[in-house]
């Protein structure tokens, strides 16, 4: 591989996934600080009040590392993927442009008047902000998701004479089919990783016997939200988006499940390791005919393998795709099967008693993340070699005259950069766990000044 | 369609600098106004509430700009790849100053983020110049429409130059100069004792050099690029933005001495608007002129998108906008008035 062609997916590679790590909470919280204002709201309690004062905070923190891990982003179509940014500019440029335009300028006003507004909005206004910042986060979601939907399953333009694409349909792109089932995919997973997130804080508290109140809310919220979330994640919204992928790139789908070799009855494996030299899945435990049925409804169906395709229509990290689609399926399954022993639990009041359980779901908290970088990378390798999906190969879509050593110089700085950010994030979440809602309780009546500095 | 949004595209440009405009000043004399923690903590109050929503404005801009003249986004955005990923890591870094500050109670923690915020704020105001001066100068676009510029070469504004070079520094320290002024009448504007005094002698002292600066930098571009007079010699109410420029210069230096901070505000904010409309109009159809041969230069012409694209961008864009200038108008009226910061340290 080229070196710059290298360089350069190695510095989106990893400043997205570092990015992602932020939106994917943030967009799942602000769901949940909805639903805790709510039920402030409906039962007048004050302490659902101070629960989603605490949750806002741990919001504002990922937010503003959302923010600023974000913007780099936007640049970097233009920095390390001109060619790209120019061919593809006309359409997706619409998608980028609206998402600056409709969801950012939202999110910012009223993040911060959620955070320190309260007093001065009332309980209904202050309702209502919480509300329109979880609309502006869902909505900046949805651009995103449209502009990798359409690089994924390009719709809506035509070719211009200077090789590029121009929009040709504006609703045809925002409405395309991909888009749907990937953003609902997409979202939901943030939905997961936030109310994991919220019930490990819970169990913490409660195995560390510090807020116990506050912990059984949390657990309670966390572990009914995160069940229902995880089922939605594998149907029907994964289920859809692998027709999707089975329909629209075949090659990658045969892939993702490790099938070499076109068959009927096409088994699901489980777990193996795929030997792309010799063609071959070593040590496999699998379901006989499951992937036919699961794909096509019929167990004998006929599954395409790799050998159907020509080698340059072959993702380009096979492997990896392999294991990303694994991990993330793999890691799935677990979140629907410990959530459903929890809500189980609850339901017959043990739960919280449960040491064991509460062990095992304060411990929960990193493998939705793992889960949805793997889903991301699953749908990113699995585009390759394209970067737009039959129109543009990824090695024609870089800067032509930004070289390997501008580039590697870039990427080191980035690294360094989010190292320092990654402890930074780490210490802040660390210390608002630590001090959790209870500490709101004491400072709240003497309230915020008047006007308060730091938003996070 | 194209002329419209290069004035929309320059419109949206300048309301960012307009409104980052001021809290990268406040973040210029950050340290000269604010001495103590509590004052310090009155100039971070002063913007805290809008900063976030000011930089979205660079954001916007830089979508509807690639939205609607993709060839130009790619050929700037990759040739001043070093430049611009220097920016992306200044903008964290001031971020980082501005929220992370009040996190943790401890001195040594607040001086830290205090320099970083100064610095970082100071050094973007001359980078934000630096670059406005190299569109201008013009940069060595090949037949393919893209460049690359190294920092610095010779510092000479040739067929080959780096993105510093006497030229683009001159811009730079005015943008530097520009910007200290109009935060200093921000934060004046927004506070009482200790830290609007000094706010007001910052801002009388930076506003006198901006005046020497200001003629220097217009008299360079000239030199530089002796075609941005075209337009003016074409059109003559074009000579509107220099009379802004004249207009705000001399408001600042009265108000200052009157002590009104609202009105030096308004008129560092109508130096801001002459300046860049100014170098708008003077490029006008132009927006990245080839240092090279004239013919590579991009045109709002053959950097432009389809047309579909570019009138139904035009649907959303004011739906988009209006509802904008409404969260705006609020968000500003509901942190309206002077910064009030207790002694006691209430921030959670």
């Amino acid at each position: 591989m080229d070196d710059a062609l290298a360089i350069n997916r190695w510095q989106f590679t990893f400043t997205i996934t570092f990015h992602y790590l932020f939106p994917q909470l943030t967009m799942g919280l602000a769901l949940l600080i909805v639903m805790l204002k709510s039920l402030a709201v409906w039962k007048n309690d004050d302490r659902f009040n101070r629960a989603a004062q605490f949750w806002g905070k741990v919001f504002g923190i990922s937010f503003f590392f959302g923010v600023i891990t974000g913007i780099p982003m936007e640049f970097q179509f233009g920095t390390n993927w001109a060619r790209f940014a120019r061919f593809a500019g006309g359409v997706i440029g619409q998608t980028l442009a609206m998402e600056g335009v409709f969801a950012f300028f939202l999110e910012s006003s009223f993040l911060g008047l959620f955070l320190f507004g309260e007093k001065r909005l009332g309980r209904w206004g202050h309702w209502l902000a919480s509300v329109l910042v979880f609309l502006g986060s869902w909505l900046s979601g949805y651009f995103i998701i449209v502009t990798n939907a359409w690089m994924q399953h390009p719709v809506g333009y035509i070719v211009a004479s200077d090789g590029s694409v121009h929009l040709s349909s504006f609703w045809a792109l925002l409405l395309n089919p991909w888009a749907i089932w990937q953003y609902l995919h997409n979202m939901n997973g943030s939905v997961v990783t936030a109310s994991l997130v919220m019930t490990s804080v819970g169990a913490y508290y409660l195995l560390s016997r510090e807020q116990v109140e506050y912990g059984q809310m949390f657990l309670k919220l966390g572990v009914i939200t995160a069940c229902i979330a995880s089922f939605l994640q594998a149907m029907p919204t994964g289920d859809m988006q692998a027709k999707l992928v089975a329909r629209h790139q075949p090659a990658a789908f045969a892939a993702m499940e490790g099938l070499f070799k076109t068959e009927q009855g096409a088994a699901m494996v489980i777990i193996g390791q795929p030997d792309v030299e010799n063609q071959r899945l070593d040590n496999p435990i699998m379901i006989p005919n499951m992937l036919s049925f699961l794909t096509y409804q019929r167990w004998g169906a006929e599954v395409k393998g790799l050998e159907a395709f020509p080698r340059e229509e072959w993702p380009d990290h096979i492997p990896l795709l392999y294991y990303s689609y694994h991990i993330m399926i793999g890691l799935g399954t677990i979140f629907i099967g410990i959530t459903s022993i929890a809500v189980f639990l609850l339901w017959r009041g043990w739960l919280f008693q449960s040491r064991w359980m509460l062990w095992i779901l304060m411990l929960s908290f990193p493998f939705p993340f793992i889960a949805n970088t793997a889903g991301w990378v699953t749908a990113e390798v699995g585009r390759q070699p394209w970067l737009v999906y039959g129109l543009l190969r990824t090695s024609q879509g870089t800067s032509p005259l930004v070289s390997a050593g501008n580039g590697l110089f870039t990427l080191l700085g980035f690294m360094g950069m989010y190292t320092i950010l990654a402890i930074l994030f780490l210490f802040l979440m660390w210390r608002e766990i630590d001090h959790g809602p209870k500490a709101l309780e004491s400072t709240h009546d003497q309230s915020q000044p008047e006007q308060e500095g730091g938003k996070a | 369609m194209q002329p419209v949004w290069f004035v929309l595209v320059a419109l949206m440009l300048t309301v960012y600098v307009v409104l980052d405009g001021f809290d990268l000043g406040a973040g210029i004399i950050h340290l000269l106004v604010g001495k103590t923690d509590r004052e310090r903590r009155t100039v971070l109050r002063s913007i805290g509430p809008v900063w976030d929503g000011n930089e979205v404005w660079l954001l916007a801009t830089g979508g509807t700009l690639y939205c609607m003249f993709p060839v130009l986004y790619a050929a700037s955005f990759s040739g001043f790849y070093l430049p611009l990923m220097m920016v992306l890591w200044l903008l964290m870094l001031r971020g980082m100053g501005i929220e992370l500050r009040g996190h943790i109670e401890n001195p040594m923690w607040h001086s830290f983020w205090d320099v970083v915020f100064a610095a970082s704020s100071a050094l973007l105001a001359i980078f934000l110049g630096a670059a406005l001066g190299n569109v201008i100068r013009g940069v060595p676009l090949n037949a393919e429409g893209y460049f690359f510029e190294p920092l610095w070469t010779n510092f000479q504004p040739g067929p080959h130059p780096g993105i510093l070079d006497w030229y683009t520094v001159l811009a730079g320290l005015v943008a530097l100069v520009a910007l200290t002024t109009h935060g200093a009448a921000y934060v004046a504007a927004k506070t009482l004792e200790t830290v609007n005094e000094r706010a007001r002698q910052a801002g009388l002292l930076s506003s006198r050099i901006l005046i020497l600066l200001t003629p220097i930098s217009l008299a360079a571009t000239l030199v530089v690029r002796p075609a941005m007079l075209d337009n003016y010699r074409a059109h003559w109410w074009g000579l509107v933005f220099p009379l802004l420029v004249v207009g705000g210069l001399i408001g600042l230096e009265f108000f200052w001495r009157t002590g009104k901070d609202g009105m030096v505000f308004l008129s560092s904010t109508t130096y801001l608007v002459g300046m860049l409309g100014g170098a708008a109009f003077g490029l006008f159809p132009t927006v990245l002129p080839a240092s090279t041969d004239t013919t590579h230069s991009l045109t709002i012409y053959n950097a432009s998108t389809g047309e579909y694209g570019l009138s139904i961008g035009l649907t959303w864009w004011c739906v988009g906008m209006l509802l904008a200038t409404g969260y705006f108008t609020y968000l500003y009226r509901s942190f309206q008035g002077k910064v009030l910061v207790e002694d006691s340290q209430a921030q959670g």
